[in-house]
């Protein structure tokens, strides 16, 4: 029975750290339109950014700042800005399938040198010497995990509240606007490259943050963590859940999580030996029909975009039910 | 002589060899509804596409209100009271028919992203401001029943009004028309013509680039013709009726089509 609870509290965490970065997506491509592609890039510089402040002191590698923890969960953040704030430059003229494949290139350059350069970030060894915060008081057992569970769940609840007013404010009308039609938003005086660049930045420092979460959670980070495959969950959820739907992002991060992780537990547990063996491809698979699947039979997601009704926004009606 | 709100000198657009308008020079004057007629390819979008900063001209100057705009960007222009709606509708079709017209105010205090978290009173009390004020504009378009539709479902008629309502909330001198006619029915039509004839009355100016000759006839004065980029006429609609060349290149075959 513990056990099962056990496993209930890992998967949620997990799950919950997930939905944080499809909720940054879902702010660049389901409010703004922004087809990033590289959404492990900013989880990773988030990941790699959080441990590399917080972490003890190394020999081997850049890092062992030992930065008090919130503020190197921050620092992650910033980390992951900065870098969609160069991105967002560099490619600020590029729009849909061209900035999907810029981006993708991105996150595949940012792999690559994190595996290679190991002095930078321990190579393909990854990043040790990081101590979870508060381990020394809660140790390693449960109870700390019932912790980092609502350490998780409330920033998820935090990172919900502040997107639902962002995108019901102003500025998410100028998301939607840029979504639907830039050249109608320029002849209304609004400034698209300005727009696309603060919605980039601001969803990826959010994806940083989720990025920052899961290497707290695991104490560790590696290029493992970071490959490409990991963008494609990401975006499997926010398709699924709803893309332009916060509710919807959550919700499917929780579905396509659990649906990964119960194909990987059924395959290994009742296929014949020589399928198990390619059980991670297989997955693979699953995971491009699914995308596939729902753009073609349910491309508006489980919980589909709602029309801001303006009239009545006097009172705001969103409620974190988290 | 009227005072000109809009000047073009030498306006000239080239898209690789092909040069879409040529020289083009006229004074718009306040207060006028110009009507800009020609056969299909005579530059006359393109035009409205230099003059609206959305294609930056090849040569020539543009000046709005005595000020050289020639190399303002579209979204500034909007800001120095030049609006402008499309020939096939543009409207935010995900978005409510309100919130399409809410958008268009500029420098609102909550289009910065922390405007609602570090002025979350101020930027409710602008809502509301600008909301108040996107009712009266949707009222006076007739499209106030149609608030909380999305803009993507009502008609194409509508759209156009729409668009007309998303120029209005910015208060524009000068608003250039693509087409209102085309593809609406004569009762929009009408309601079109009401609206930018009360309008003109109030003081704005309009351009308007129209293939229905008898709109262009019963509202327009003066009528200004491209043909293959050049301006081929300029004068009152009595003028374009009795003209020849006109008559021959341009109303002619519009009758053919």
């Amino acid at each position: 029975m513990i056990g099962i609870i056990s496993y209930l509290i890992f998967f949620t965490t997990v799950a919950a750290i997930l939905s944080i970065a499809v909720l940054g997506l879902n702010l660049q491509w389901g409010n703004s339109g922004l087809f990033n592609g590289g959404v492990v890039a900013f989880f990773g510089a988030g990941a790699y950014g959080t441990l590399i402040l917080g972490g003890t002191s190394q020999t081997a590698h850049l890092g062992g700042f030992e930065i008090f923890y919130p503020l190197a969960l921050i620092g992650g953040m910033v980390t992951a800005g900065l870098m969609a704030w160069i991105v967002g430059i560099l490619t600020l003229r590029l729009r849909h399938d061209y900035l999907a494949i810029a981006t993708f290139g991105v996150a595949v350059a940012f792999e690559n040198l994190l595996r290679n350069a190991e002095g930078l970030a321990g190579g393909a060894q990854g990043l040790r010497g990081f101590e979870r915060p508060l381990h020394a008081w809660l140790g390693d057992g449960f109870t700390y995990n019932v912790f980092f569970l609502i350490f998780v769940l409330v920033l998820l609840g935090a990172t919900y509240r502040f997107l639902e007013v962002l995108i019901r404010s102003p500025f998410g009308r100028l998301l939607r606007a840029m979504r639907e039609d830039e050249t109608a938003a320029l002849s209304l005086g609004k400034d698209p490259a300005k727009i696309r660049l603060t919605s980039l930045i601001i969803g990826s420092v959010i994806i940083g943050l989720s990025g920052g979460l899961y290497a707290t959670f695991y104490a560790f980070i590696s290029p493992q963590d970071v490959l490409p495959i990991l963008t494609f969950q990401i975006w499997a959820m926010l398709i699924v859940g709803g893309a332009g739907n916060n509710k919807g992002a959550v919700a499917g991060a929780f579905v396509i999580w659990a649906a990964w992780t119960a194909s990987g537990w059924g395959l290994s547990r009742f296929a014949p030996l020589e399928i198990q063996l390619y059980t991670g491809s297989i997955q693979f698979i699953l995971i491009g029909l699914v995308i596939v699947g729902m753009l073609l039979w349910r491309p508006q997601g489980l919980f589909p975009e709602k029309l801001v009704i303006s009239q009545s926004g006097r009172t705001n009606r969103s409620e974190n039910r988290e | 002589m009227a005072e000109a709100i809009l000047g073009l000198q030498g306006v000239t657009r080239d898209f690789g060899p092909f040069r879409a308008v040529d020289s083009v020079s006229f004074d718009i004057n306040r207060g006028s509804i110009t009507g800009l007629i020609g056969p299909n390819g005579a530059g006359k979008t393109t035009l409205f596409n230099v003059l609206t900063g959305m294609l930056p001209p090849t040569a020539g100057k543009v000046h709005l209100d005595g000020r050289d705009v020639t190399r303002l960007s579209a979204n500034r222009l909007f800001g120095q009271g030049l609006g402008r709606t499309f020939q096939i509708p543009r409207p935010f079709s995900k978005m409510s028919v309100l919130e399409n017209v809410m958008l268009a105010p500029m420098a609102q205090l909550g289009e910065r992203w922390f405007g609602p978290f570090l002025h979350a009173d101020k930027v409710q009390q602008q809502e509301g401001v600008i909301r108040d004020k996107a009712i009266e504009v949707l009222k006076f378009v007739t499209l106030d029943q149609l608030a909380d539709h999305a803009a993507g479902q009502i008609s194409g008629g509508q759209m156009k009004l729409l668009e007309l309502a998303r120029v209005l909330m910015g208060d524009p001198q000068l608003i250039l028309l693509d087409e209102p006619a085309a593809g609406v029915n004569p009762a929009l039509t009408g309601i079109l013509i009401e609206k930018i004839e009360e309008l003109n009355r109030q003081g704005k100016t309009f351009v308007i680039i129209e293939h229905d000759m008898d709109f262009v006839m019963q509202h327009c004065d003066p009528v200004i013709a491209l043909a293959e980029g050049k301006v081929v006429f300029e004068g009152t609609p009595q003028e374009a009726q009795a003209n020849p060349i006109l008559l021959d290149a341009y109303l002619g075959s519009q009758f053919d089509d």
